[in-house]
């Protein structure tokens, strides 16, 4: 089982993060904590005339798997609209750090970062679609 | 490194305890979160059990046999815990859900009676959230100013600042911890006690973490208010106790209204119970109370004086074992000033995965800040792991303990 949550992905990219730093100047913004353990993140995402992602970057600080999460969050978020980061979603977390299933409490780890960006795209419906899990 | 615990008894000791018979990830499981929580011997089980198979009715109102029994089932067992902390009256002891809600019954109750805007609240910096959030509202509500005795750097209340603070913040309430759940710190609450009554304050104690672990005697401590739960002395989860002086007590109106707090209702108006009943409104968790008794009769077969050893010798061979494992750092006061708490980081390895990677050995550690953010924050910390003993505790498991920390330590590359 732990050998599931500390596979060679997750702590390569907890490790070395991907996209970390800020953004002056960000087009779209937002940052949240994980009141259970103290995780954090905060999500910068610039826009590109095209209306595509043009650069992200994180920061933040906490366990293995919110980071990782986060780090992995961040590749998947470059060339896309915002119409389309919408449609990212639980799945996509799970299957980048090639988890199947993790405990209701890491669940909340590995889905800050995915919070954060819904949260900064005012994606109102996946908040309620979070609440009803 | 040789302990001097007497391993015979506390392997029957475990014998009680049937969950720790229990296999985690097909490993002996390693319980080491009783500051949390503490396992149920089979006694309290069976009594619990019993109370409902043969003796359930509601309390305080039938006439007939179970509701007697009922009754009578929950008054022994507040005679039970009244001896256990040593009160003069069973009276003195209110049954509430948990510590937090015994606190937050002072609060609400001797707060809004008490306090007035300006007044000084005097708490410490290693203070549980139970034993601060509630003052943090009171003093939004009335306009009271809240003040903190820091710790030091061993983890020690600052005896000095503490005398300052009483001597010039003029506080009309003192609340503080007995028992770090953080740092295991064991406070001089009896002469802390003596200092606030002295400076004219009411000393409420938090006695979450000492309660279950050393011998109490509320004559001897002379505190105000005591508080402290069921579920961290072997009982239930759900009940929990106040305790506090008489005259204070009577003097405080209700905390919560309903059934059972009442002696006479009017459509408009009410009067009400004695003691304790005045602060016991609806229908309380019987079954729970009959718990805790057979809980505080298993302590007592033991004896707190065996229990506080117990721990003392258990938590000096922990610290001597896990100094031995290269870049833990451990927090808190030396053995001789603590409980049987340990909070401990590994490196640069956050605390959650630390305990994911115990768990996957079968050790059952807490990890967070433990209700204790400010502490935490004080310590410059994101959070620590913290591994807390009972009396089914073992040398063996805190070698296991070692082991699956060596064993992080090999996964995280360190």
């Amino acid at each position: 089982m732990m050998d599931d949550y500390y596979r060679e992905v997750i702590l390569d990219h907890y490790r070395h993060p991907r996209n970390a730093g800020v953004l002056d100047a960000a087009d779209i913004h937002a940052a949240d904590s994980n009141p259970l353990c103290g995780d954090k993140v905060e999500l910068f995402l610039k826009l590109g005339e095209d209306g595509k992602v043009s650069a992200v970057r994180f920061s933040g600080r906490g366990c293995a798997i919110s980071q990782a999460s986060a780090s992995l969050l961040t590749e998947m978020i470059e060339d896309k609209t915002p119409e389309e980061l919408k449609q990212l979603g639980k799945d996509d977390i799970l299957d980048a750090l090639g988890l199947e299933n993790i405990s209701p409490a890491r669940m909340k780890c590995a889905m800050l970062s995915m919070r954060v960006l819904h949260q900064a795209l005012g994606d109102d419906d996946w908040f309620h679609l979070d609440e009803e899990e | 490194m040789l302990s001097t615990i007497d391993l015979q008894r506390t392997l029957a000791i475990r014998a009680d305890f049937p969950i720790l018979a229990r296999q985690i990830h097909g490993k002996p499981l390693v319980y080491l979160d009783s500051g949390a929580s503490s396992q149920k011997p089979t006694s309290v089980l069976e009594a619990m059990d019993r109370y409902y198979q043969t003796s359930h009715a509601n309390v305080n109102r039938g006439v007939y046999v179970l509701s007697e029994e009922a009754t009578a089932a929950m008054e022994q067992a507040r005679v039970k815990v009244a001896r256990f902390i040593k009160a003069k009256s069973a009276k003195q002891v209110i049954f509430t859900r948990n510590t937090t809600e015994a606190i937050n019954l002072v609060a609400y109750s001797w707060g809004s009676t008490n306090i007035r805007a300006g007044d000084t609240i005097l708490l410490t910096e290693m203070e549980h959230h139970a034993n601060l959030v509630p003052w943090q509202l009171l003093a939004a509500r009335t306009g009271a100013k809240l003040e903190f005795v820091p710790f030091t750097e061993d983890g020690l209340l600052d005896q000095d600042e503490y005398t300052r603070l009483l001597e010039q913040a003029h506080p009309k309430l003192v609340a503080f911890t007995a028992m770090s759940n953080v740092l295991g710190t064991i406070t001089p609450a009896k002469a802390m006690v003596a200092q606030a009554h002295a400076a004219g304050a009411i000393a409420l104690v938090d006695g979450a973490q000492s309660v279950p672990h050393l011998p109490t005697d509320v004559g001897d401590l002379d505190c105000d208010f005591l508080a402290f739960s069921g579920h961290k002395m072997l009982g239930p989860t759900g009940i929990g106790v106040l305790y506090g002086r008489r005259e204070l007590l009577e003097a405080m109106p209700p905390f919560q209204a309903g059934g059972d707090m009442i002696r006479e209702v009017h459509l408009r108006s009410a009067t009400w119970n004695d003691l304790p009943y005045k602060f016991e409104a609806g229908t309380p968790a019987i079954a729970e109370t009959v718990g805790l008794g057979a809980a505080v009769d298993y302590l007592n077969a033991l004896g707190m004086d065996f229990v506080q050893r117990h721990e003392q010798e258990l938590v000096s061979y922990a610290l001597e074992r896990l100094r031995q494992v290269e870049g833990l750092a451990l927090y808190g006061p030396e053995a001789a000033k603590r409980g049987g708490v340990i909070s401990f980081t590994l490196a640069d390895v956050h605390p959650h995965d630390l305990a994911q990677v115990l768990d996957s050995e079968g050790v059952c550690v807490r990890a967070g800040n433990h209700c204790a953010q400010p502490l935490i924050e004080k310590l410059g910390l994101p959070a620590t792991a913290r591994a807390s003993f009972y009396i089914y505790n073992t040398p063996d498991e805190v070698d296991a303990l070692a082991q699956a920390l060596e064993k992080a330590k090999t996964i995280f590359a360190l």
